[in-house]
C-alpha cells in the first residue's frame, strides 16, 4: 500500500501492552478508533482496560472506559487481580467511567425515535473532565441488545467515533464474533470502525487452549501480520509473544566457550561457540542430564554465571545426580555463579513459562543457559505452539549473546529421532546425539557430534562411559554401522579397510 | 388521580426531536393528569453529570419517578398508547389505538 504523499502519516500511539507495540510497529493509530474483535472469553475486556492502565502508568495519560456491559463495579474488581488498582485511578482522576451497562430490573419502553445523544454528551463530559488521551469501549453487542434499532445504534456509533477522532482521542472499541475465523464482528460494528482492526483469538487445538493476537488492517500505516500468541498474567495482564517480530540478527561469535568436557570440546573443533544454540537429543539414560551438568560445571569453573531450567527431575534429584558425577551445584548457588529453578511442565501454559524464563534470564544475566528438557515442555503444549516457544527462546538467548543447551528426549531407546527435533533442529547451531549401542549382547553409549555450525568437527560416532567423575569419551566405534538408525550392524574388520580406501581421498579435504 | 406524578425528561439540546417530545409529553399530561403533575426538562448538554447520575443514554428519555415503580420510557413520546402503559395511565376506553386526535 502507498500513501499519498501529500497526507501526514499516521502517528502510532503506543499502546503499552507488553509485546504488542512490537507487533504493531510502534502501536495503534493515534487519534483513530481500533476495532479489537473477538468470541467470548477472548480477553476483549482485559485488552480494552489494559489500554487505559498502560497510558496511566507507562505514560501519564489519563483515559475513559465506557462500560455497555459489565457495571464498573465488577470490572474493578476483575481488574484487580491483574494488579491493575482502578478505584485510586478513579479518585486521582486518571480513570473515569461512563456507566452504559443495563440496569437490572427496569423497565424499558419504547415510544417513538431516538438517538443516543446523552451518550455522546456523557463520553464528551468525561474526556473533558479528565483530560483523556484514551478511551475504550466495551462491548458494542451489549449495546445492540440494549436498543431494539440496530441502524440507530450503528448511527449513533458513527458519531461518537467522529467525535471522538475531533477530539483527539485514542479508541478502542470492542466488539463479538461468533466464531474465530468468520465474519469480523457481529451487528456489522466493522462498517463505521473499519479502518483498524484486531481479532483476539481463543481457540481450543489438541484439547488446549491457545490465545492469539492478529492485527487485521491499520489504514494507512503498517504493522506484523499472522497471528501472535499471547497470555495473561497476574500483575501484568496481557503479554504478546511478538515471535517473527524478533529480528533474527544475531551475530555470531567466534569465541569459543567449553562444553564442561575437554573431550568433547576436542570434538567440536574447539568448544561450543559462544552465542549459539546447542540441541542434545538421545533416549531415557543415555547422559543428556550428564552434559547438561557438565556445561554448566563447565562455566561455573571458568567465573562464568549460569541458569538451569530443570522440567524433568526435582532439585534433590538433580544435585544428587550432580554429586554423583563429582559436580557440587549447592557451592555453585552459594557462590552466586549458579542458579537452579526446578518446575514441572504441568504448572502453566507454554507462553507462560516462556515470559517466567525471559525474566530469570533477564534478573540472572546468566553466561549460559541449560533446558532440561525441552520434551517435558513439549508435552504440555501443542506442535506449533511448541515451535514457536522455541524459536521465541532460542531468539532470545541469541540477543543475550550467552549459549544455550538444551535437551530432547527421544521415544525409542534404540535410535529415533524425537518430534522435538524435527521442530527445532533448525533453529539450533549444533546438534550432539546420544545414543544407546547393542554390542554383543551389552548395552552401550555412543556420542556424534551431528552439526556444528561455521566449524569443522569430528564425525565420529564414539564410545562414551560414565562414572563418578562425569563422562569419558574414548574411541569411535569402528566395526558397526546403523547406531544412528537404531540397527547396529557389525562389520568385519576386512570391509572397514576397504571403505577407508575406498574414502581415502575425500576424507584427506574435509 | 391523587398521587402526584413526577417526570423528568432528559433531552439533547434544541432539535425538532426534542420540540417534539415536549409537545407529545405535555398533550398526553393535560390530557390525562390536569394539573397533578410536575414536569422537569433536562438538557444533557448543559448538565451532563445528570444524565451520568440517571445513567441516561437515548435521548429523548423520559423518567416516571412517583409514582412508583420507577420507569423509563425512550423515544420522542409519539406512540401515545405506549407512553399512557408506562405512566400506568388507563387507556382510554373508547378507542383500540388509544389516542384522541
Amino acid at each position: 500500500m502507498t500513501q499519498n504523499p501529500r497526507q501526514p502519516a499516521i502517528e502510532k500511539l503506543p499502546t503499552g501492552i507488553s509485546g504488542f507495540d512490537l507487533i504493531a510497529n510502534g502501536g495503534i493509530p493515534s487519534g483513530r478508533t481500533t476495532l479489537v474483535s473477538g468470541t467470548a472469553g477472548s480477553a476483549k475486556t482485559v485488552f480494552a482496560a489494559q489500554f487505559l492502565a498502560e497510558g496511566i502508568r507507562k505514560y501519564g495519560e489519563p483515559g475513559v472506559f465506557v462500560t455497555f456491559e459489565e457495571p464498573p463495579s465488577d470490572i474493578r474488581r476483575n481488574m484487580e487481580s491483574l494488579g491493575w488498582d482502578i478505584p485510586t485511578w478513579e479518585s486521582e482522576g486518571r480513570w473515569a467511567f461512563v456507566d452504559a451497562s443495563p440496569q437490572p430490573g427496569e423497565e424499558v419502553l419504547f415510544a417513538g425515535s431516538y438517538d443516543l445523544g446523552a451518550l455522546l454528551a456523557r463520553i464528551e463530559n468525561a474526556v473533558r473532565r479528565i483530560g483523556a488521551k484514551r478511551l475504550s469501549m466495551d462491548s458494542l453487542g451489549a449495546i445492540f441488545t440494549q436498543f431494539a434499532d440496530g441502524a440507530v445504534v450503528r448511527r449513533e456509533l458513527f458519531r461518537i467515533v467522529s467525535a471522538l477522532k475531533r477530539m483527539g482521542v485514542t479508541a478502542i472499541m470492542t466488539g463479538e464474533r461468533t466464531q474465530e475465523y468468520g465474519d469480523i464482528a457481529r451487528y456489522g460494528v466493522e462498517e463505521f470502525v473499519a479502518d483498524n482492526v484486531i481479532i483476539l483469538r481463543n481457540v481450543l487445538e489438541d484439547e488446549k487452549r491457545r490465545r492469539t493476537i492478529e492485527i487485521l488492517k491499520f489504514r494507512g500505516t503498517s504493522h506484523q501480520k499472522g497471528e501472535f500468541p499471547f497470555t495473561i498474567m497476574s500483575g501484568e495482564g496481557m503479554v504478546v509473544i511478538p515471535l517473527s517480530a524478533i529480528e533474527l540478527k544475531q551475530r555470531s561469535s567466534d569465541i569459543r566457550i567449553t562444553s564442561g568436557n575437554p573431550e568433547l570440546d576436542r570434538m567440536c573443533g574447539g568448544g561450543f561457540f559462544r552465542d549459539s544454540i546447542i540441541l542434545v537429543s538421545g533416549a531415557t539414560g543415555t547422559g543428556k542430564t550428564l552434559m547438561t551438568t557438565e556445561f554448566m560445571a563447565g562455566g561455573v569453573n571458568r567465573g562464568e554465571r549460569c541458569l538451569l531450567f530443570a522440567f524433568e527431575e526435582s532439585r534433590e534429584q538433580l544435585f544428587r545426580n550432580a554429586t554423583g558425577w563429582g559436580v557440587d551445584f549447592e557451592q555453585m548457588e552459594r557462590d552466586g555463579l549458579l542458579r537452579v529453578v526446578c518446575e514441572y511442565p504441568e504448572t502453566a501454559g507454554l507462553e507462560d513459562h516462556l515470559i517466567a524464563m525471559k525474566k530469570l534470564i533477564q534478573e540472572f544475566r546468566p553466561n549460559r543457559v541449560a533446558v532440561d528438557s525441552l520434551s517435558a515442555l513439549e508435552r504440555v503444549s501443542t506442535i506449533r505452539g511448541f515451535r514457536e516457544f522455541v524459536i521465541s527462546l532460542t531468539s532470545f538467548i541469541k540477543h543475550q549473546e550467552i549459549a544455550g543447551l538444551f535437551t530432547s528426549t527421544t521415544p525409542s531407546l534404540m535410535g529415533g529421532e524425537s518430534v522435538t527435533e524435527t521442530h527445532i533442529s533448525t533453529l539450533t547451531d549444533s546438534i550432539i546425539l546420544l545414543r544407546y549401542v547393542e554390542m554383543f549382547g551389552e548395552m552401550r553409549r555412543g556420542l556424534t557430534v551431528l552439526k556444528m555450525r561455521g566449524s569443522m568437527h569430528d564425525k565420529d560416532i564414539r564410545e562414551f562411559t560414565i562414572d563418578n567423575r562425569g563422562m569419558h569419551i574414548g574411541r569411535p566405534f569402528r566395526q558397526v554401522t546403523g547406531i544412528l538408525s537404531g540397527n547396529p550392524i557389525h562389520i568385519a574388520p576386512g570391509e572397514i579397510d576397504r571403505m577407508n580406501q575406498l574414502f581415502n581421498d575425500e576424507d584427506k579435504q574435509t | 388521580m391523587t398521587s402526584k406524578f413526577v417526570l423528568k425528561l432528559y433531552v439533547t439540546g434544541q432539535t425538532p426531536r426534542t420540540e417534539r417530545a415536549i409537545q407529545n409529553l405535555r398533550r398526553i399530561c393535560e390530557q390525562n393528569l390536569g394539573s397533578q403533575y410536575q414536569l422537569f426538562v433536562i438538557d444533557v448538554l448543559e448538565q451532563p453529570h445528570l444524565a451520568e447520575q440517571e445513567r441516561i443514554l437515548a435521548t429523548p428519555t423520559l423518567i416516571k419517578e412517583l409514582p412508583p415503580p420507577v420507569r423509563r420510557i425512550i423515544g420522542d413520546l409519539s406512540d401515545t398508547l405506549k407512553v399512557l402503559q408506562g405512566l400506568d395511565l388507563p387507556v382510554h376506553p373508547t378507542g383500540t389505538g388509544g389516542t384522541q386526535e
